[in-house]
């Protein structure tokens, strides 16, 4: 009898699959590692494996569109003589003017204030334009010191000392020559066209100790009419909430690792720093081990999406949130009216992330003069408030329905989870169990 | 310290002692000064290592300060001349825009940080970082400095008639260095340039300005980026 040995399909590996192959081949050919922007790509736990209960015989709703669902936050309310008061808790991150053409930028401000919110400058300092076009500007205060003056930290509405930010937690800026135009250059006091590595640690102080006493001396300089935020990514978050309480800040901004940048290492965003979902609940802890929940407010980014994801942030102890990516999706980031000139990029609308190249054919993430005036600042800006109003209405008709007359009033208590991960990273029960991972015993 | 004498001109000086008075009154007071006001001249006693004394200050004020500070005096000066009749902590004058600030002492680590104007003297010694991510601030230091001083350092110039540590100017983008002793090594990028004329000529500006008159330009050497990192090369990863 003979034997025919049947057919078998070729089987890749799980390890080395597609993409890890082309990346080495990617590094062998050009030897550099893989610089983008964006957050992680990677599928981690997140909003999406939480679900609210609603209302039930044991909890009544509010009805929609009759009883009032207050949205507005404050902001700054520990030390600062002029509180930040906003109508929706949803803000919008820092993101630089050199990172950001200048029209993206006016669209940022041109929304946050339609919507009644905040806008925040990035590495590279803050130009007229969105001061003009912000009704409510948070200055960030990043170790670079790009374009940082005394007449700008005064003429802000409150200032945010960056540590960190979830995409690179430990990790620099990165504004490659490209978009280095005469500008930015200007800007940052440096040579047209070098690539620009801003520093990662602050010059002038280490350690919390030493930072209270910089919060000090922003604080002086101010007049102590500013908030003071300080600014983290998903590292530790229960010590950094509670060390950036010590030093005496006002708001602690926690960004998780979805947490989008302007440029970095993939290696580094794909393998440093922790999801938003792990972050929420022990700086939580540590505000309320402090006594300090409510009183120093938590500002929560890093992959919020929806109102939805407003609301479970808010109903896991967060004040507020800000978002980045999804700001530059709602003006036009990414869309695929491009898709032709994402084509010729060797990408596809939804993916294109070269954003340090400077190339964006939707004139956001460039220096660029003729890309940038692809972007109607005024029309982008009308864009992004639909958008925050969108957001702001969901995250309003969830809390109704979970019987709440203000988005902060959100509780552990009215989520569940889907998965075991979700139910241990937020500590809330596994959906139609009372079982927490680590709670409880086992 | 007896200041009956500063009193006794009070109304051309106004004094804040710090040991009676809190920080925020001086700051708030500097802070409030108009333009063109002849109330220019402070005098700060029993200064006791306070933090944040004189920052912020936005116009062509005068502060006298007798002792010595902790962090950050005179934060982001613009315009004033500050003087320390005693030595300062860390990051003194950081990111000063324009205006003289004068440690009589030493000076600790970070000083004169992302400094963009002004001149800052410090007749004693500079601790580690001096003149860190400096961009186009002045620095004279009539003493030695420590390690890494200068580093990332955009625009500007540091003098130093003494020595300068470990890693010298690493990093750095356009500032320039001007070293009259030894140097203890270079930093990543940094390297000896020739002394040209105009070199030769702003340092004599610049020691004129810092009130140094006993020593020649010619004794010092002048050190910049060889700017080999300005633009990512993969067969430069070592040099970090």
């Amino acid at each position: 009898m003979s034997y025919h040995n049947p057919y078998t399909p070729p089987r890749k590996s799980a390890t080395f699959d597609d993409y890890t192959l082309a990346e080495i081949r990617r590094a062998a050919a050009t030897g550099i590692y893989d610089i983008r922007g964006a957050g992680t790509k990677r599928k981690v736990p997140h909003f999406d494996d939480l679900l609210f209960l609603g209302a039930s015989i044991s909890r009544y709703p509010l009805e929609g569109y009759r009883e009032k669902c207050d949205t507005t936050v404050v902001l700054g309310s520990r030390f600062a003589k002029r509180p930040i008061t906003l109508k929706t808790p949803i803000t919008i991150a820092g993101m630089s003017f050199g990172a950001l053409s200048g029209n993206a930028k006016e669209a940022l401000g041109r929304g946050a204030t339609i919507a009644g919110t905040s806008t925040t400058t990035g590495d590279g300092g803050m130009t007229d334009e969105e001061r003009g076009h912000s009704q409510t500007l948070v200055y960030q205060y990043l170790p670079s010191r790009y374009g940082m003056n005394p007449k700008d930290l005064r003429r802000a509405d409150a200032i945010e000392v960056v540590v960190g930010q979830g995409a690179k937690p430990g990790g620099g800026g990165m504004l490659l020559g490209q978009k280095i135009s005469d500008r930015v250059a200007n800007m940052r006091n440096l040579p047209k066209g070098i690539d620009q590595r801003s520093a990662c640690r602050h010059p002038d102080w280490t350690g919390p100790d030493d930072l209270e006493i910089k919060i000090l001396e922003l604080r002086e300089i101010t007049d102590w009419e500013k908030p003071i935020y300080v600014k983290v990514g998903g590292a530790r978050p229960y010590y950094d909430t509670a060390l950036a309480v010590k030093a005496g800040a006002d708001v602690v901004v926690l960004d998780g690792m979805q947490g989008g940048t302007a440029a970095t290492q993939d290696v580094f965003i794909e393998n440093v720093g922790m999801p938003t979902l792990a972050c929420i609940r022990p700086a939580v802890q540590a505000l309320q081990d402090l006594g300090m929940h409510r009183k120093v407010q938590l500002i929560i980014s890093g992959g919020v999406r929806s109102g939805a994801d407003v609301a479970k942030a808010l109903a896991l102890g967060a004040d507020a949130v800000a978002i980045g990516t999804a700001a530059l999706v709602a003006i036009g980031d990414n869309d695929p009216h491009w898709e032709e000139e994402y084509q010729k990029l060797g990408t596809t609308a939804g993916a294109y992330d070269d954003w340090h190249e400077g190339k964006d054919p939707a004139g956001i993430t460039t220096q660029d003069p003729e890309l940038m005036k692809r972007l109607d600042p005024i029309a982008a800006g009308r864009r992004l408030a639909n958008y925050l109003k969108v957001m702001t209405l969901e995250a309003q008709t969830i809390a109704r329905a979970c019987g709440k007359n203000h988005l902060h009033n959100l509780e552990p208590e009215d989520l569940v989870a889907l998965t075991l991960e979700a139910s241990a990273m937020a500590q809330v029960p596994l959906a139609g169990t009372s079982w927490i991972p680590g709670k409880g015993g086992f | 310290m007896d200041i009956s004498v500063n009193r006794e001109s009070l109304e051309a000086m106004r004094v804040f002692d710090l040991a009676t008075t809190p920080l925020r009154e001086l700051n708030s007071a500097l802070h409030a000064i108009a333009p063109g006001t002849n109330d220019t001249n402070f005098e700060v006693v029993n200064p006791r290592g306070s933090h944040a004394v004189a920052v912020g200050i936005d116009q062509p004020v005068t502060v006298d300060v007798r002792g010595s500070v902790g962090y950050y005096c005179a934060g982001m000066n613009d315009g004033g001349t500050v003087t320390v009749h005693g030595s300062a902590g860390p990051g003194v004058a950081e990111n000063m825009m324009s205006g003289t600030v004068v440690i009589e002492g030493d000076a600790s680590q970070y000083a004169g940080a992302t400094g963009r104007g002004g001149l800052l003297v410090i007749k004693g010694n500079a601790a580690s970082r001096c003149g860190i991510s400096m961009k186009g601030i002045d620095i004279v230091v009539h003493g030695s400095i420590g390690h890494m001083s200068a580093f990332m350092g955009q625009s500007g110039h540091l003098v130093v008639l003494g020595d300068a540590g470990d890693a010298l100017g690493d990093s750095l983008y356009e500032a320039k260095l001007f070293v009259r002793g030894t140097v203890k090594s270079l930093g990543a990028d940094c390297i000896e340039k020739e002394m040209r004329s105009e070199h030769r000529e702003k340092l004599a500006e610049l020691l004129e300005r810092a009130g140094v008159t006993d020593v020649s330009p010619t004794e010092f050497k002048r050190y910049g980026s060889a700017r080999k990192l300005y633009n990512f090369n993969i067969d430069n990863a070592e040099a970090y």
